[in-house]
Order: structure tokens, then sequence, then C-alpha cells
């Protein structure tokens, strides 16, 4: 089911399925040209799959943004290992909730971005790594798959092509690290989620030690489109070097947050006044994160002018990130944001790595002694110093997914930190409020 | 031990869903569906998975103590777990938790005297955009106002 209004601006590829009678049904699929992609990819060559992948200008929608083409190029298709497609289903960057509507509404198009893949590379098994959190959604995922057995488009010598394709369903157990590739990799073969050491990538030595691609759920869920309608009708939704649509997740303080999908390069002002519906309480826009907690804080002048898209946000010093927005009005208090971001990154390190093992919990406990009124002008320089000492000194990116927001938010927002030192109470503090 | 026939089933699929050899990514998977049946995972749980799959009790231990929702400790019969991460935070999900501790007089992970609700502080569970959310076992409930929760709470005493 659908949680919000779709809005009019959208540009429905991904979610073109979304509010139909069962649309998570296999007749509804193959209604509605469900399985046709495969079923042209199966004529194809595994390089020309890869070069209309490459075409199209897809790109990681996980938060990395690499190019997907290129990645599944990066397989030894003639290693004469097993290889796996692994999908990322850990969805837990902070405002994301946008693969939650893609497996919902439509989980067979998910199944066949998978087999595309595996006959791209030569893949025979897939593996759906889903948070485990979402148990309704690996009963949802069950069942089409299920389905796909039964009516011939998993298993063996799939519609008679003489490809064969095994997918399973995997459930995790509560670990934000596991959303980091080499982590799922590692939680997958029954581990604590650390990240591993790269080089080898996923593509020589991923899932047990075999070449393996892993994608993004919305990744593998562009690509029925990509084959269906060809890569350049999908590059030419988005704006050059970033192709298509993304599944936009407005979050906090808008009149109408929801998941939308939008084209690549859509105005963000636009996005927040007209699908958004504005801020809500008429108030106006302190902040702005892009994608996902990790993303470095943009203030409102800073978003004037900038579209939803790999570059617009590299310009600014932000990233796209997993397109999990987050908005905050002018009554936000923007310690006490920097404070929970930190919280839940001390929370969730994997312990891997001393600098963001250590740095996450010294960021927290300084920044609740702040928020409470505790703080000292030196802490203020402190913060930022910790933050930048974790940067890049980290297996994988979770330190700075913690030091980028913290640094943008100390940098943007000092006044407010000054507003919080002396004892002084914080200037934000409200009843709750329910709109 | 003894599971039900569907448990059972279940650990059948996915001890057969992994290469040869590599029965070890079962483990995850069957402690935290068992645990569904258990209630938490026992000593007893912690053995009979090590020796389906193949491992130490110690290797499954070390395991799972990493992840959050592996509980060693019983939990309610209705385990409420409130958002209080960035999006659910500028929605007041930190002050609907304060009202849930409040309501139920227990914290953080704490357990009703009869058994029957716990409760969670819990970060990011993916209902961002609908904002606050709390999860009631695997049940999503969206855009959660303290009357709603008031509601669902007395609800869930009395069943």
């Amino acid at each position: 089911m659908l949680y919000n209004q779709p809005s009019p601006l959208e540009t429905k590829v991904l979610s073109r399925r979304f509010g139909m009678p069962n649309s998570a049904s296999i007749d509804t699929y193959l209604a509605t040209e469900g399985y046709q992609a495969f079923r042209k990819a199966a004529g194809m060559k595994p390089e020309e799959i890869i070069e209309e992948v490459k075409i199209s200008n897809l790109r990681g929608r996980g938060g990395a943004g690499f190019p997907t083409g290129m990645k599944w190029s990066f397989v030894p298709r003639t290693s004469p290992k097993p290889k796996y497609i692994v999908v990322n289903a850990d969805e837990s960057e902070p405002g994301t909730c946008k693969d939650r509507v893609l497996i919902e509404n439509d989980p067979h198009q998910l199944i066949e971005g998978t087999l595309i893949a595996g006959k791209a590379v030569d893949a025979h098994a897939g593996y759906i790594y889903v948070r485990g959190e979402y148990r309704y959604l690996i009963e949802i995922l069950d069942k089409a798959i299920a389905e796909a057995y039964e009516k011939g488009w998993l298993g063996k010598n799939i519609q008679g092509t003489g490809f064969d394709f095994d997918l399973y369903t995997h459930t995790g157990a509560g670990a934000y690290e596991c959303g980091e590739e080499s982590a799922l990799l590692e939680s997958l073969e029954g581990k604590r989620g650390i990240p591993r050491i790269r080089p080898p990538f996923p593509a020589v030595a991923g899932a047990f030690q075999c070449p393996t691609v892993l994608n993004n759920v919305e990744t593998y869920c562009a690509v029925p489109a990509i084959l269906r309608d060809g890569g350049a009708a999908f590059a030419a939704l988005g704006i050059p070097k970033s192709g298509g649509t993304k599944m936009t997740c407005l979050t906090g303080h808008v009149n109408k947050p929801g998941v939308y999908e939008l084209r690549l390069g859509f105005p963000v002002k636009q996005m927040i006044e007209e699908v958004g519906g504005g801020i809500r309480l008429g108030r106006k826009m302190k902040a702005f994160i892009p994608g996902g907690s990790s993303c470095p804080v943009l203030t409102a002048a800073e978003v004037e002018g900038a579209t939803m898209d790999y570059d617009s946000m590299a310009q600014r010093k932000s990233m796209l990130g997993s397109g999990g927005v987050i908005i905050m009005d002018d009554q936000t208090c923007m310690v006490k944001a920097a404070l929970r971001i930190m919280r839940f990154y001390a929370h969730e390190s994997c312990g891997w790595c001393i600098p963001c093992r250590e740095g996450t919990t010294w960021l927290k406990k300084i920044l609740e002694r702040f928020h409470a009124g505790g703080g000292t002008r030196t802490d203020i320089n402190l913060i930022g110093d910790i933050s930048r000492n974790m940067l890049g000194r980290t297996f994988c990116p979770l330190g700075d997914a913690a030091a980028m927001p913290t640094i943008s938010i100390v940098e943007k927002f000092r006044h407010e930190f000054e507003d919080h030192l002396d004892g002084k109470p914080c200037p934000y503090e409200h009843e709750m409020v329910t709109v | 031990m003894t599971f039900s026939p569907q448990l059972e089933a279940r650990f059948a699929k996915l001890l057969t869903s992994y290469p040869a050899g590599r029965q070890r990514s079962a483990m995850i998977p069957m402690l935290l569906y068992a645990q569904d049946e258990l209630g938490h995972i026992t000593d007893e749980l912690v053995e009979e998975v090590a020796r389906r799959v193949g491992v130490t009790p110690l290797q499954v231990n070390e395991v799972l103590s990493y992840y959050s929702m592996l509980h060693r400790k019983p939990l309610g019969k209705y385990h409420v777990q409130v958002c209080t991460n960035i999006s659910c935070l500028l929605h007041d999900g930190d002050k609907l938790y304060e009202h849930a501790c409040k309501k139920l007089g227990i914290g953080h992970k704490g357990v009703t005297a009869d058994g029957q609700i716990s409760l969670e502080e819990v970060e990011c569970m993916g209902a961002c955009s609908w904002a606050p959310a709390i999860q009631v076992n695997y049940d999503f409930h969206h855009f959660v106002t303290p009357e709603q929760l008031d509601q669902l709470l007395d609800g869930l005493r009395k069943t």
C-alpha cells in the first residue's frame, strides 16, 4: 500500500505500478510488461546488457552513486568460481524509506532486476539481504519468489532460455553497519557485521569469496526499465552523467512528507514547495540534508538554485546520498539535531576502527553535555577537531558519515552552539507539535 | 530442542539456501526466527543453533551480541519500539518516547511487571516520511500522536 498521496510532478518509472490493484502479484506484473525486459536480456550477450546499463547512466542508488554498468563490468565472468547477485535491502540510513515502498508495491520488479544482473555476469544465485525490522517485506518477497518459481521465472531453464537462477531472502537482525557492502557480506556469511579491507572488491571476492554484484534495491529496480525502453531513454529522464529518476523520501518539516519518484536534476525549491507542499506551519527552512543523515548539512541559502543530482550536491560540498531528504524548519535546534545524529553513529559504530569507535562516543558525550547547557567555548572547536580527525581514517564510510554532518553543523550553525553556553537553556525547547 | 513445524520448515529451507559448507550463513536468521517463537534467545537455543550450523556455542554468542534485534533476556509479549532518530525527532519522536515511558512506568529496554509490554528507544526503522513512527513487534504504526499511543498501549494491556 502507499502511505502518502502521489504527486503530479513525479516521473513514474520504478513506481509505475504503485497504486494498481494487487500491484505486488505476478499476474499484475506480467500484465504490465513484467519480465519482458528479462526476455530481451536473455537474447543478448552479457557485454551488451552491461553496455545498455552503462548507456543509461544509472548510478548506485544506495548512497555512493557509483556507475552501475561499470561495477558490473568488473566481475570476471570467466572466473571458474560461482558468481552471486546480492541485493542490499538493509535500508537503514536515517531519512530513507524508499526501498520499503519499492519492495512492498512491486517485488517482481526487483526480482526481474536481479535476473538481468545474473544474466549479465553469469551468476545463477542471488540473495536479498533485508533488514530485520522489515519482516513483512520478507514475507512479501518470499511470496513473490514462490510465484516466480511457480510460473517459471525463477529456477532451472527459465522460460526455455537455458538460464538458471535461484533467489533467496536473508534477514538481518538490527545493525546499520550491515548496509555497508563488505559488512553486509560478512553478515550474510553468519558473522559480526564488520567491514572487510578492500581490495579485493566484492566484484572479485564478495559473497563466499566469489565474484559478486552487490547493489541497492532501487538500483536493481531500475534495470528492467533500462532493458525494456533502452538505456538512452532512461538516461534522457535525468541530466548528463545522472540518468533516470530517484526515489526521494521527503522527511521532516514539510506539509506533505512522503516517497516521490523525481527525475534526477529536479529543482530543490520546487521539490520542497510543490511536491512537499512547503514548510509546515508557514515557517521558513533552516537546514536541508539531501540524502540521509550521513550527508553534510546545507543551509537554506546554500540550496538556492540547487537541483537533486549528484553533481549539484557535490558542488555544494554535500552528497545526493540515498535520497532521504531531511528538512528542518527555523525552530529546529541544530545542537540537538547534531546530538541525535551522533548518538545514532555512536550506537551503530561496529567498533572495528578506533577513530570511529572512540570518536563517535566522545562526540556524543560532548554534544550531550553541550545541549544540557554544560558546554564550554573550547568545546565548539573540539567537536570540529575530533570530527576532522575521524575523516578518512576508517575501513568503511561510517566514521566519515558521523563526521561530515557534524563538521557542517558546527561550521554553519556555530551561533547556535554559542546560544547554549554558560548554562543557558536550549532556546528551541517546545511542547510536542502534532499536525 | 523441539520447535513448531513451521519453524522447522523454515530452518530446513535456510540450511539449503547457501552454498555447500556455508551453513553458518543460516545462523542469524535462525536465531531471529527462533526468538520470535521463544521470546528470547536462551542458552539452550544457542547450543542448538550452533550444533545445526556446525559452529561452537561461543561463536554463536560472539555473533549474536553484535545484533540489536537479538535479545538474551525476555521481552514483553508486545515489544514497543519508538524511533527517536532525526526524521522522527523532527516530529517530536523523543517526546513520544518520554510519553510512553511515563505511561508504562518503564524505561529503555524495560518490561512491565506482568510481562505484557516491553519498551525500547530504537534507531531509524525506515518510516521517516511517515514520522513519528513506532513498531509493535514487526507491525509499523505511522504518524503516531500521544493520544493514539495511549489507545494502542491500553489495547495491548488487555489482550
